[in-house]
C-alpha cells in the first residue's frame, strides 16, 4: 500500500524579486499607493481610449457647453462628470490627457537626469582626484539653491517648450543622482569584488557599468522614485506661473492656471479636479518610494 | 580658523563672479530686447537710437564688462520697461516679501515645534499619527494648488479674506508694512500660510526625529531619576537639544522661502520682489531679471558662508576636513 507523499511545505528560497514584493506589501498604505499609481499609469497611458471626448479637437467642442458644473448634461445630451472649462471641453478628458503629458514630462527628465547624474558620479568615484573635487564643488554649489529658483532662472532664458522644461528639470536634479551613486560608489570601490575584477584584467568601462553600477543602484531607484514626484510638481508650479509648457501641451499645471481666472467666480472645479488629480500622483508616488527606501535600505531590515 | 574662514570668503567671491557670468550671458545672449521694447511701428532711426541707449549694440563682452563694473558700484541697469534703476525697483518691493517670509517663518515655528514635540513625545497616540499624516500632506501638496484652494474656501465661499493685494500699510521707520493694520493682516495671513506649509510639515518632522532620538539619552533617565517634573523635561532638557539642528534649518530654509514667495506672490498678487519677478520675465525685463537674481545669489551664497563657519565653530572636525586633513 502505498500512500501518496504528503505535499512538501514549501522551503524553496524565494526569489529575491519574490521577497521584496512580499516586503513592499508588508505595509497596507503603500500597497494601496501602489495599486492607485498602478491605476494613474494605466489612465494616463490608455488616455486616448478612456477620455469620452478629444478635449483638443476643436470640432468635438461646444460653446454652448462652456463653464458646466460637474455633472451637468451638456447641449448634446453628453453628460459631463467632472464639468466643464470656459472653451465647453469636458474636464474629465483634458484631466486624463493632462495626466499623460505631465507624468510623461516628469519620467522623462527623471530618466534623463538618472542616466546623466549616475554616469557622472560614477566617473567622479572612479576617478578621483582633481576632477572628482570640481565635480563635487559643482555639485554642492547646484544643491544650494532651491530648485525652484533654479528652473524658474533657466527658463526665463531658454523660453517655453516642452523640451526645455525637461532640459530645466535635468539641469536641477542630476546633481541628487551625481552625489548619492559617488557616494555609494566610493564605498563599493575598495570591496573584494571590484578588485577581483580589476585582477581578471577586465575593462574599466566593463567593471564600472557591470560590476559597480549594478550594487549602487537601490538608493539610485528610491531617489528617482521620489524625484519623479519633485519633477511633476515643479513642472506643474512652472507651468502654472506661465513659464513651463507651451499651450499646446496642457499639462496638469496649465489646466489649473486655466480655472485660476475662473475661480473667483465661484466655479472652483476648472482647478479643482486637475489639482486633486496632480495631489493623488505626487502623494502615490512618494508613499511608493517610502516604502522602497525601508524595504532597500539594508541598515533598516537587518 | 581665520584661514578658514578667508578660503570660505574667497570661493564665495568666486561663485559670485562664475553666477553673474553665467546670468548675464544667459540672459542677454538670447531674443532680442529691441523687439519688444520699441514700438512695432517706429522707423529704423528710433530703433537705432533705443538700441544706443540701451547700449544694446555693443559686443557682448564688453557689454558683460560695463555690467560688472556697474554692478559692482551697485548699478545694475535700468529696468527697460519703467525706467526706474533695477536695483531701486527690486528694494522698493523686497519689504514685502521679507514680510510675508518672516510671518510664514513664525507660522512654521510657532505651529512646527509644538505639534513635532506632541508626535516625539507621543508616538504611537491617534493626534500623533494624524499629525505625521499631514506633514506628508505638507510635501506632497503643490504650493500654488493649495493657495488656490485657500482662496478659493477663505474668499470665494466663506468671503472671509481678501484674495489677493497686500492691504493698508503703515509706515515703519520708512518702511511699508502690513502687520501692524487689521486689513494688513487679513491680507497676509492666507499667503504666509501657503508660504508657511512646507516648512510647517519639515520642522515637525524635524522636531519628532529629534525628539525621539534625546527622549531616549541617558541624561533624560537621569533627569527622570531626579524626580524633576514632565514640563521642565521637555521644556529644558529635551528643547535645548534639539534646537540647535532646528534653528539651523530655520536659517538655511528663509532662503527657500524668499525663493518660494515668487510661487505664492504670483497667486495672491502679493506685491513683493518674486511677483516682481515673473512680471520682468514676461515682459523680458532684462535688468531686472539679472539684478533679482544677482541678489538671491548673494543672499544664498551670504547664507551658506554664515552657516558653515557656525558651523566651523561648533564641530572642529568640519574646519580640519576642509583643509584636507593635514593640519
Amino acid at each position: 500500500m502505498s500512500t501518496p507523499p504528503p505535499a512538501l511545505p514549501a522551503i524553496v528560497e524565494a526569489s529575491p524579486l519574490r521577497r521584496f514584493a512580499a516586503e513592499f506589501a508588508a505595509s497596507r498604505v503603500a500597497l494601496g499607493a501602489a495599486v492607485l499609481l498602478a491605476a494613474i499609469l494605466f489612465a494616463a497611458l490608455f488616455a486616448p481610449l478612456l477620455s469620452p471626448q478629444d478635449p483638443y479637437d476643436l470640432a468635438t467642442l461646444d460653446i454652448m457647453d462652456s463653464k458646466l458644473e460637474p455633472g451637468a448634461r451638456g447641449a448634446a445630451g453628453a453628460r459631463f462628470l467632472l464639468g466643464t472649462d470656459e472653451q465647453g471641453r469636458d474636464l474629465l478628458s483634458a484631466i486624463l490627457h493632462g495626466l499623460r503629458i505631465s507624468l510623461g514630462v516628469g519620467v522623462m527628465a527623471t530618466l534623463v537626469a538618472m542616466a546623466f547624474g549616475t554616469l557622472t558620479g560614477l566617473a567622479s568615484a572612479w576617478f578621483g582626484g582633481r576632477f572628482d573635487a570640481l565635480l563635487m564643488r559643482i555639485v554642492d554649489l547646484q544643491l544650494s539653491f532651491p530648485a525652484i529658483l533654479v528652473a524658474l532662472v533657466l527658463l526665463a532664458v531658454l523660453g517655453q517648450g516642452v523640451d526645455k522644461v525637461v532640459l530645466a528639470l535635468v539641469i536641477v536634479q542630476w546633481a541628487y543622482y551625481a552625489r548619492t551613486v559617488r557616494g555609494s560608489a566610493l564605498a563599493e570601490r575598495n570591496r573584494e569584488y571590484i578588485e577581483a575584477a580589476r585582477c581578471l584584467a577586465l575593462p574599466a568601462w566593463r567593471i564600472v557599468l557591470r560590476h559597480l553600477l549594478p550594487n549602487c543602484l537601490p538608493p539610485l531607484i528610491v531617489i528617482a522614485t521620489v524625484q519623479v514626484a519633485h519633477a511633476i510638481a515643479l513642472e506643474a508650479t512652472l507651468s502654472f506661473l506661465g513659464l513651463g509648457m507651451p499651450i499646446t501641451s496642457p499639462s496638469l499645471g496649465l489646466l489649473i492656471a486655466n480655472g485660476y481666472t475662473q475661480l473667483l467666480s465661484g466655479k472652483y472645479w476648472i482647478s479643482f479636479f486637475p489639482g486633486i488629480a496632480l495631489v493623488l500622483t505626487i502623494v502615490a508616488i512618494n508613499l511608493v518610494g517610502d516604502q522602497l527606501r525601508d524595504v532597500l535600505n539594508p541598515r533598516l531590515s537587518r | 580658523m581665520l584661514a578658514f574662514i578667508l578660503r570660505r570668503l574667497m570661493q564665495s567671491i568666486g561663485v559670485l563672479f562664475a553666477m553673474s557670468l553665467l546670468v548675464f550671458i544667459g540672459v542677454y545672449a538670447i531674443g532680442n530686447p529691441v523687439d519688444i521694447l520699441v514700438n512695432p511701428n517706429a522707423d529704423q532711426q528710433d530703433i537705432a537710437r533705443a538700441i544706443a541707449e540701451l547700449g544694446l549694440d555693443q559686443p557682448l563682452h564688453l557689454q558683460y564688462w560695463q555690467f560688472l563694473s556697474n554692478a559692482l558700484s551697485g548699478d545694475l541697469g535700468r529696468s527697460f520697461s519703467t525706467g526706474i534703476p533695477a536695483l531701486e525697483l527690486i528694494f522698493q518691493r523686497m519689504p514685502a516679501t521679507l514680510e510675508l517670509a518672516a510671518v510664514s517663518m513664525l507660522i512654521a515655528i510657532a505651529l512646527g515645534i509644538p505639534l513635532g514635540l506632541y508626535a516625539g513625545l507621543r508616538p504611537s497616540s491617534r493626534l500623533s499619527k494624524a499629525i505625521m499624516a499631514g506633514s506628508i500632506l505638507g510635501f506632497s501638496l503643490p504650493t500654488f494648488w493649495v493657495g488656490l484652494m485657500l482662496i478659493m474656501v477663505f474668499s470665494v465661499w466663506l468671503g472671509w479674506l481678501p484674495p489677493t493685494g497686500r492691504g493698508d500699510t503703515v509706515e515703519l521707520f520708512g518702511v511699508p508694512v502690513s502687520f501692524l493694520t487689521l486689513d494688513g493682516w487679513s491680507h497676509l495671513l492666507m499667503p504666509a500660510t501657503n508660504l508657511a506649509l512646507f516648512n510647517l510639515a519639515l520642522l515637525v518632522r524635524l522636531t519628532r526625529a529629534g525628539t525621539r532620538e534625546v527622549m531616549l539619552q541617558d541624561y533624560i533617565r537621569f533627569a527622570r531619576a531626579k524626580g524633576l517634573s514632565d514640563g521642565r523635561i521637555v521644556g529644558v532638557h529635551v528643547l535645548k537639544n534639539i534646537l540647535i539642528p532646528i534653528v539651523t534649518i530655520v536659517g538655511l530654509e528663509f532662503g527657500s522661502v524668499i525663493a518660494f514667495a515668487v510661487v505664492t506672490e504670483s497667486i495672491f498678487a502679493w506685491p513683493g520682489m518674486g511677483k516682481l519677478l515673473i512680471d520682468s520675465i514676461n515682459q523680458l525685463d532684462r535688468p531686472v531679471i539679472v539684478a533679482y537674481v544677482l541678489l538671491i545669489v548673494l543672499m544664498f551664497v551670504l547664507i551658506n558662508l554664515v552657516v558653515d563657519v557656525l558651523y566651523s565653530l561648533l564641530d572642529p572636525r568640519i574646519r580640519l576636513a576642509d583643509a584636507g586633513g593635514a593640519r
